[in-house]
């Protein structure tokens, strides 16, 4: 969503506490799961934006994600499966004023609607995409989804599955989304500054949120959850600065020979030597170098801004096309419209 | 020179036919702009081959355009030319059975050796054998004529052999005792950056004149009697041009953007090209990357505010199934146009079907209610989908617009209303929060109340899921089946808005026609004819497919039989027979071509035969 950083927030007219934007609605997700860290991370982001409320729509697609608009006192379309994005693109284009946001899950984006949601990064439509990856069908009870790992037992995969997973933010990346970024349920501080930034990116953003499905999926998350994994196992990765991660900060990712190596750090290691995280250098090797590391069992997995670049989106340019025609021809009018072409008169007697 | 006679004709179907290449299309269209600024009616269909590019010479390559004009109401294109056109020899085979006996032939004689003759499949020389005995020929070398009349031109052999199509045009100027001046100015202002092809057509277009005028061959040329058209402004239009013209039309008397979400398809696409050229009229089309993101997007921009369409033809309205459902339970206004082509799957793509009408009232999962509106001529889409959008901001709801392939390319005359004489369409909003329910109903129409998102106070939601009158999710069974029933109702209610169509013919008789869409043209004009002759029959000829008209139940039962013709295998006569418990009967061909006339005429007098 577009914001000019300078102008100040009336925080009086801008609502801007979190319950202001719960609706009467009760949330319900089952209990424990992390679509409730989302929700609540988003409450503390939209009073912050600078947008009056009124100016926000959530649109959705199906699944337990879904229901994720109806929670939210905001303008909400809980649309059909797979669909979001082309519904939100039509509400962006007709009225480019609107703070639009997409709900969607990994079925939901990347099964049943993965052509939308491809072409929604590809157009740069100036909307909000964050996508719930529990890596399972959770309102349909249990199915293995187009992000499962490959091999998990699920319903519909009694032998474990065979299909290679998607890893989302590759896809978003592939498709040419502008702003894409990765966070996880469990770290609310980290969620709140991924939403914002997205919130604030102006063209299409995307946040995959990893989210825990306690009833169908629990604990896939869990080595970068678990207080005694998480430090080995996940990668906070901030603008300008080294890869560092580990139990007491004691390893960095090294570029070597076009690939990254985990190394060993302490407190005489010469950081300025190592590599830097760059988020605005739109750079597609390394962005995706970093995306793989994802299923790379011997390196963590990363979270934060993959990447961050500025592009003329959609709906400028379409406007800006509009006028210039306008500058050309004329606004047109029915006048104008109607006696174009070869015209010729029947004259009464 | 030869003395020449002049004939007076009250109507004329002429066919043009020839290679894709041959520029068939372009010819007939110049015959038809100066036929339409000579003040006749007519209405014409051009016929393409499937493949962009058929190989030249086959029967499947051949391109055809047809015209029928008259000083009187022309309603169809013809069945049967009086005269053809043939550039070649497959262009003879392909359209000599829909020829009329003694009919006028006009081959480029020039196309008639070894190679083509072979391609169409004739195992000696037409123009040689017995073969077209029955038939005006008139054999004229048109492509050696075209080169001697451009021998001085620099122009390439092949360049020069492109021009053959004004040579024939100038033959019928002369047959028809035209001026050539309309297709003058075209090609002048045509080629105005190109000297040495406007230079080219001309004079090919005059030496057809000329020789048409001089030669032995032509001894008789033909006047057609005009007659006095309704006064006012008159401009061609195709039927999908209508449809373009009609939707910016619409969005302008409701104060609103046009926003067309859409997906390339034959033959609806043009409708995509047309309206992306419009930009300066506050138009934002969509290309979308399928037909439900079309439709999605359609309805995105519907619920934020703009005038939603979304243009199609079968296969895709299949695809954008789904969406309808939502939409009709959003109750949102939006616009789907089929431009309905040969089914089933892809079948047939540029060929004319009405094959989707039971998709259109009733091919959604659950109680799904769909106005269904069909247009009857290539100008009347103007008027079918401006009357389509009143409705659907009245009723808030979406309606499907049907056309099809042979309105989509078919051309006649559209009298141009006045501007002021086309109503405002109002558009309500609502913006008080303490009485605002999303679907608290206007107690009239039974249209829920709509809120714009950026509307302070009014932010709720809207979905697929079942909604009480507050906007909430509601499992209720009891407001289930209430809003069932609301919906429902509301789609009839349209009928308290919408005109009922005109009955032609005596009130009471042996024989009721029912019909809808683009058979209009061919089952009135069998219709006036019959009853020319005096026989009881009466045509009535449904503009909205959903709701019926109020009175149809007691005007069906007003006569001893009834008949529904149709290019399917009877769609709307199962309707009706479900509606109205009556034994109505079909006449059914599908052939991916309008109804003939004359076929349709036998099957009415068998009836009153008995
Ligand atoms: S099924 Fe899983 S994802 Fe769905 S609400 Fe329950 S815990 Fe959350």
């Amino acid at each position: 969503m577009s914001l000019d950083p300078n102008s100040l927030i009336d925080e009086q007219k801008l609502n801007v506490n979190p319950e202001n934007y719960s609706s009467d609605q009760e949330a319900r997700w089952c209990p424990g799961c992390g679509d409730y860290s989302i929700l609540a991370q988003m409450k503390k982001v939209l009073p912050q934006l600078g947008i009056p409320r009124e100016k926000f729509v959530f649109v959705s697609g199906i699944g337990c994600s879904s229901r994720f608009p109806y929670y939210l006192n905001t303008y909400g379309v809980h649309g059909i499966h797979g669909r979001a994005p082309a519904i939100a693109s039509g509400i962006k284009i007709a009225n480019p004023d609107l703070s639009v946001f997409v709900i969607t899950g990994d079925g939901d984006a990347l099964s049943i609607g993965g052509n939308h949601f491809i072409h929604i990064c590809r157009r740069n439509i100036d909307i909000t995409v964050i996508l719930f990856n529990n890596k399972i069908y959770g309102l349909t009870k249990g199915q293995y989804s187009p992000t499962s790992n490959k091999g998990m037992i699920s319903k519909s995969s009694p032998y474990g599955t065979i299909e290679n997973p998607f890893v989302p933010v590759e896809v978003a990346l592939a498709a040419g989304a502008t702003f894409v970024a990765r966070t996880i349920d469990r770290e609310p501080k980290h969620m709140v500054e991924m939403l914002t930034r997205a919130a604030r990116h102006k063209g299409t953003s995307f946040v995959e949120v990893y989210q825990n499905c306690p009833i169908f999926n629990d604990g896939v998350y869990s080595e970068l959850t678990d207080p005694k994994t998480k430090k080995d196992k996940l990668l906070i990765m901030e603008d300008g600065k080294p890869y560092i991660f580990g139990q007491d900060n004691n390893k960095a990712l090294n570029w070597n020979c076009n690939n990254f190596e985990v190394m060993d750090v302490d407190a005489n290691t010469d950081l300025d030597n190592l590599i830097k995280h760059e988020e605005h250098a739109g750079r597609a090797a390394l962005e995706f170098m970093l995306v793989s590391m994802t299923i790379n069992p011997d390196l963590p997995t990363p979270i934060g801004i993959f990447r961050d670049i500025k592009m003329d989106t959609y709906e400028d340019l379409l406007i800006k096309q509009i006028n210039d025609v306008k500058a050309l021809k004329g606004e047109g009018s029915l006048e104008q419209l109607f006696n174009s072409g070869n015209t010729w008169m029947v004259n009464g007697k | 020179m030869a003395k020449k006679n002049v004939q007076t004709l009250k109507s004329v179907t002429i066919r043009f036919a020839g290679d894709s290449g041959d520029g068939m299309q372009l010819t007939g269209s110049q015959f038809t702009n100066d036929t339409a600024i000579l003040g006749y009616d007519l209405t014409t269909l051009p016929d393409y081959p499937a493949e962009i590019r058929a190989p030249a010479g086959t029967l499947f390559g051949v391109s055809g355009f047809q015209i029928q004009f008259s000083g009187q109401p022309v309603h169809t294109p013809g069945d049967s030319p009086d005269v053809l056109i043939a550039m070649n020899p497959a262009a003879l085979k392909v359209n000599l059975k829909i020829l009329k006996d003694n009919g006028i032939i006009i081959v480029n004689r020039d196309a008639f050796q070894a190679r083509n003759l072979e391609l169409a499949g004739y195992k000696s020389n037409p123009l040689e054998d017995e073969s077209l005995t029955g038939f005006q020929v008139f054999p004229v070398d048109i492509t050696t004529l075209t080169k001697e009349a451009l021998k001085d031109s620099s122009l390439s052999v092949k360049e020069k052999d492109r021009a053959k199509n004004f040579f024939a045009l100038g033959i019928l100027y002369w047959l028809f005792t035209r001026s050539m001046d309309s297709t003058m100015e075209w090609i002048k202002q045509k080629f105005k950056n190109d000297p040495e092809y406007m230079d080219a057509n001309i004079k090919a277009l005059n030496a057809g004149y000329s020789y048409a005028l001089s030669t032995e061959l032509f001894a008789t040329s033909f006047h057609v009697e005009k007659a006095q058209k309704k006064p006012g402004k008159y401009r061609n239009v195709t039927g999908n041009e209508a449809l373009t013209l009609g939707l910016i039309t619409a969005a302008k008397k409701a104060d609103k953007e046009l926003f067309l979400g859409s997906y390339p398809i034959t033959p609806a696409s043009e409708i995509l090209h047309e309206l992306s050229k419009y930009k300066n009229y506050n138009v934002k089309t969509f290309q979308a990357e399928d037909e439900i993101a079309g439709i999605g997007a359609a309805v995105g921009a519907s619920y934020a505010g703009a005038f939603g369409a979304t243009t199609t033809s079968g296969p895709g309205m299949a695809l954008k199934t789904e969406f309808m459902g939502l939409a009709i339970i959003l109750e949102i206004p939006l616009i789907i146009i089929n431009v309905q082509r040969g089914g089933p799957s892809t079948g047939l793509p540029t060929k004319t079907e009405q094959a989707d009408l039971l998709q259109a009232v009733y091919g959604r999962n659950g109680e799904a209610p769909m106005p269904v509106i069909a247009a009857s001529s290539p100008a009347d889409c103007f008027q079918t989908v401006f009357e389509a959008a009143q409705v659907a901001f009245k009723y808030t709801t979406p309606i499907i617009v049907l056309s099809d392939g042979y309105l989509a390319n078919g051309s006649e005359p559209w009298w141009i209303p006045p501007i002021d004489s086309l109503p405002e369409i109002k558009v309500e909003y609502a913006k008080d929060p303490d009485s605002f329910k999303p679907y608290k109903r206007n107690p009239e129409t039974l249209a829920r109340m709509l809120a714009l998102p950026g509307t302070p106070g009014l932010e709720h939601h809207v979905g697929g899921l079942e909604k009480n009158e507050s906007g909430n999710v509601s499992y209720d069974s009891e407001n289930h089946d209430l809003m069932i029933r609301l919906r429902a109702e509301k789609i009839k209610r349209i009928n308290d808005f919408v005109k009922m169509p005109e009955l032609v013919g005596p009130e009471k008789g042996d024989l009721l026609v029912v019909s809808w869409g683009s058979t209009y043209g061919v089952v009135r004009t069998a219709i006036e004819q019959l009853l020319d002759e005096n026989k009881s029959v009466a045509g009535y000829h449904l503009r909205w497919i959903n709701p019926l008209p109020k009175k149809l139940g007691e005007i069906i039962h007003n006569y001893k039989n009834v008949l529904v013709p149709e290019i399917n295998l009877g769609q709307l006569i199962k309707i009706l027979r479900s509606e109205y418990l009556v034994d109505a009967k079909g006449f059914n061909k599908v052939r991916g071509l309008p109804l003939n006339i004359k076929e349709l005429r036998q099957a009415i007098l068998d009836i009153l035969k008995g």
